[in-house]
């Protein structure tokens, strides 16, 4: 668990509920325009995973970087691309942030410090550590998290990187969501191991398993992390234990989940838990449904904006392939 | 540079160098312009010893540990570490020590190097230059001498050049890290110690043209690396004949410099590809295929290849003596182009 310290304030809090609900109302907003038909788009939910992706990009700032996976919307959205950027890409728009050329398992946007996004499970840890080095030798004090899931942990790459990373002291967050499962396999079926955490030791390296679904140990540990790093005193893997709420990709089989682990999933549900944190610390009713309004209209605006905009011309596809046009 | 004539030269000793002093030459210079360069790779700092092949012996000393990372045995980390740095700014050298390693970091060079740019909708680019040696003749067998270019030049988004002599190897590794592009440098091992003329510092080959080596009217003989030098050979073995071979070495290998070589082979009109790599499914396919559909109604015979055996890399000398295209295959390919009667 995390070492107890102050903790958020009143105001981080809120920030990082601010996030989390955007985050959930977009996820949401995904799955209803996918389930009426409005989308056709291979989407990869993020339910009950919202808040580690929140107050780890809390703790960061803008132009910190992230690396990210196909289940990246929590941390794009977290870190701040704009909505309609967003939605626009995922819909395969020229508006997009990257001209629809991306898509959803792909999306760039540096201007928010997301670099990368791939669908290639594990393959993001390598790159962490080139944007560390980067950040090394310039001495620009900015701090790099990669995420990825517990299923990632078991590929090649994330040894070889770990293991660069603690070396070199780069100033990298390996970020690990572990919800439980890696598409249909589940932790104990992929990993004897009792944690992925434990694995921080065999390279040298920090680590801190904390409850992906408690905003505050997920700050404090993600703010640590950050600190660390950006003082130069290296990596962190961070080993959030959290769950994912529905299938691999929208509309995939659940059943593969015991009855047991989906229950106790609901109950440990990140969204009405935060909810009753900050109502506990007095912030009120109507300041919670205000931030969430707030958000609805966002996500509208995002919607309409995606939907009316056009796709890219055919020939951007002699575009970006290498600096020069390439010959149609 | 021929001096003009009338002009009685002293005899001036050229300054000659080798593969390895042109390599080590391009990145020190380049080291030095820009501190945006730096150097990943396994062995290559000056306490491991400069590199297996010395090409990076004594940057460390002036560049630090920082912007020369002698790195754990990791390819994918290698590669991938090259990748993130790449796409804020530096301009990273990596090297694969041995090309048949290049199979350990396949995703990040195919997913992640060759398609950030266009996946990204131009947002980021990948200014990374990927330096790896290889080659049959040397006895590693199986594992350390495969030439793989074709793989990577079916893949959109990268760059892959092959220098033939010391000064190009400088020029073309120089304008690889200039571009703004992954690009694959492959050295081959057995040219390492071959001598040539000194270029002068600031010395740029361009990418993705191909030079004239020498010329000729009755065919075109397209190679790149070490097999320049044998098509030049038995170009020169061939004049005696009668036969007047023009060679083009390509340099680089993607993008394929059609202009160069239609010309050439406009002239000719006929044409011969040669190359180390298997001749079965590799690049010279797709050279002899755009040669033919382009100047189909020119080619007075069908577009030649030669390359290697289709079989692994052997280990007993004379299997692997066998393996490896030979100059006489090449001036058979030759004949056979001019009178088909004689094709081998
Ligand atoms: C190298 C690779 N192998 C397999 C896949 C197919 N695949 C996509 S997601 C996934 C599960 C990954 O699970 P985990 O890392 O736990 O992440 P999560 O999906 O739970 O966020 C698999 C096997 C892939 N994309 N890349």
């Amino acid at each position: 668990m995390a070492e107890t310290q102050s903790g958020p304030d009143r105001e981080t809090l809120l920030d990082i509920y601010r996030r989390a609900m955007l985050i959930h109302r977009s996820d949401e907003r995904f799955r209803a325009l996918l389930t009426q038909g409005k989308l056709a788009i291979v989407y990869y939910p993020v339910r009950g995973q919202e808040v580690v992706s929140a107050a780890m990009m809390a703790a960061l700032n803008q132009d910190d970087y992230l690396v990210t996976t196909y289940r990246g919307v929590a941390d794009q959205l977290a870190k701040g691309i704009p909505s309609k950027l967003l939605w626009a890409e995922f819909t395969g728009r020229v508006t997009g942030t990257c001209k629809g050329k991306g898509g959803p398992m792909h999306i760039t946007h540096p201007e928010t410090g997301v670099m990368v996004t791939t669908g290639v499970v594990g393959s993001g840890l390598p790159i962490a550590n080139g944007l560390g080095i980067a950040s090394q030798n310039r001495g620009d004090g900015k701090v790099t998290v990669v995420c990825f899931g517990d299923g990632a942990s078991n590929i090649g790459a994330f040894h070889e990187a770990m293991n660069m990373a603690q070396l070199y002291k780069l100033p990298v967050i390996f970020l690990c969501s572990n919800n439980k499962f890696g598409e249909h396999t589940a932790f104990a079926a992929h990993t004897d191991s009792e944690s992925i955490v434990s694995r921080a030791a065999g390279y040298g390296m920090r680590g801190v398993q904390c409850d992906g679904n408690d905003a505050v140990d997920m700050y404090n540990t993600a703010k640590a992390a950050v600190d660390r790093a950006r003082a130069g005193e290296g990596p962190t893997l961070i080993e959030a234990m959290t769950f994912r709420m529905l299938g691999h990709l929208f509309g995939a089989d659940f059943s593969y989940v015991p009855k047991e682990v989906a229950e106790q999933g609901v109950r440990e549900d990140p969204i009405p838990r935060f909810r009753q944190h900050l109502l506990d610390l007095q912030v009120s009713e109507s300041e919670l449904d205000a931030i969430v309004a707030g958000i609805e209209a966002e996500i509208d605006e995002a919607v309409a904006f995606a939907l009316e905009s056009p796709f890219p011309e055919v020939d951007e596809l002699r575009i970006d392939v290498v600096k020069e046009e390439i010959a149609a | 540079m021929n001096a003009p004539a009338e002009v009685t030269e002293a005899p001036v000793k050229v300054a000659k160098i080798n593969f390895i002093q042109g390599l080590h030459q391009a990145l020190d210079e380049a080291m030095a312009a820009d501190e945006n360069v730096i150097a990943l790779g396994e062995d290559i700092g000056d306490a491991q010893g400069g590199g297996i092949f010395k090409v990076t012996k004594g940057l460390t000393e002036k560049y630090g540990t920082n912007r020369i990372r002698s790195t754990p045995i990791s390819e994918q980390a290698i590669i991938g570490a090259a990748v993130g740095a790449a796409i804020v700014g530096l301009r990273p050298v990596a090297e694969i020590m041995l090309m048949n390693f290049v199979t350990v970091a396949m995703d990040q060079i195919v997913n992640h190097a060759a398609k950030l740019r266009f996946m990204s909708g131009g947002q980021t680019h990948v200014p990374l230059v990927i330096r790896t040696t290889t080659g049959a003749g040397v006895g590693f067998g199986g594992q350390h001498s495969d030439m793989l270019e074709a793989w990577f030049a079916h893949v959109p988004g990268l760059k892959i050049v092959m220098a033939s002599n010391p000064a190009d190897a400088k020029g073309l590794l120089a304008s690889a890290i200039e571009d703004d592009d992954p690009v694959i440098m492959i050295e081959n091992i057995k040219a390492y110690g071959q001598m040539g003329a000194a270029p002068e510092p600031g010395y740029r080959v361009p990418l993705g043209k191909a030079a004239i080596a020498r010329e000729g009217s009755d065919v075109t003989i397209i190679a790149y690396g070490p097999a320049v030098n044998d098509a030049l050979a038995v170009a020169e073995r061939l004049a005696g004949d009668g036969v007047s071979a023009e060679v083009v070495d390509l340099r680089t290998i993607a993008p394929f410099d059609e202009a160069t070589v239609f010309a050439s082979v406009g002239k000719t009109r006929r044409a011969v590809v040669v190359h180390e790599a298997v001749k079965a499914y590799g690049t010279g396919a797709e050279i002899a295929s755009r040669i033919t559909e382009e100047l189909w109604d020119t080619l007075k015979a069908p577009v030649a290849r030669v390359g290697s055996t289709y079989s692994p890399v052997p280990f007993s000398p004379p299997l692997e003596k066998a393996w490896i295209y030979s100059q006489d295959q090449i001036a058979a390919a030759v004949r056979g182009t001019i009178d088909r009667r004689a094709r081998g």
